[in-house]
């Protein structure tokens, strides 16, 4: 490769360099609902949806009277 | 010079590659001891917040936080408890926006983070229980 070449490819990177650091500084909804999502299950310990609907209510041995 | 630029080349295709990658698995970290303490706590809570979400009393509000919808739901005697409740969940809550935000080197992103969770706590509430809708009115879900 020569001088040339080179030169291109670097101004290619740089580039390409300057528009990640310009996707980055965008929220990344889909990742964050995500996040959430999984945080709100933990939290109110909610089971996954298959589990869900074959068990809505948890068998529960201490019925009141 | 041409040696120069080889290794500012390489450097940069380094960089390029190490931050597709990064992006390519589509996450947010959420994994830091601060995010873990505050799910520990928030789901400790749950549980005692759980009859006044079903009571009506406490409803899932749209931006992030719960709040005391109909105190007169909650017997005079235990309203300061539920009070305290709702207040240490809301602390909890904005906590962990923030801490989201900072695990991920953005901390503007707090309010951005606020926004996804008010919408999927919502979205996420069991039937019967009291959400906020976008115009801020209270509906049974």
């Amino acid at each position: 490769m020569n001088l040339r070449d080179y030169r291109i490819l670097a101004a290619a990177a740089l580039l390409a360099a300057a528009g990640c650091v310009t996707i980055n500084i965008y929220f990344p909804a889909a990742a964050a609902e995500k996040a959430a999502d999984k945080i709100i299950d933990e939290v109110w310990q909610i089971q996954k949806d298959k589990d869900a609907a074959k068990t809505p209510e948890p068998p529960s041995g201490t019925g009141k009277p | 010079m041409t040696a120069w630029m080889r290794s500012l080349v390489a450097a940069l295709l380094v960089a390029l590659f190490g931050s597709a990658a990064a992006l390519a698995q589509g996450n947010l970290e959420v994994n830091t001891p601060a995010i873990s303490a505050l799910k520990s706590a928030m789901q400790a809570r749950h549980g005692q917040l759980t009859p006044y979400y079903a009571s009506g009393a406490v409803g899932v509000a749209r931006d992030g936080t719960i709040q005391l919808r109909d105190a007169n739901a909650v017997p005079l005697a235990q309203r300061q408890q539920v009070s305290g409740l709702v207040a240490a969940e809301n602390n909890d809550r904005a906590a962990l926006y923030r801490e989201i935000a900072r695990a991920n080197a953005h901390p503007e992103w707090e309010a951005d983070v606020r926004n996804t969770f008010g919408q999927r706590w919502v979205d996420k509430a069991q039937s019967g229980w009291y959400v906020q809708n976008a115009s801020g009115q209270w509906a049974k879900k």
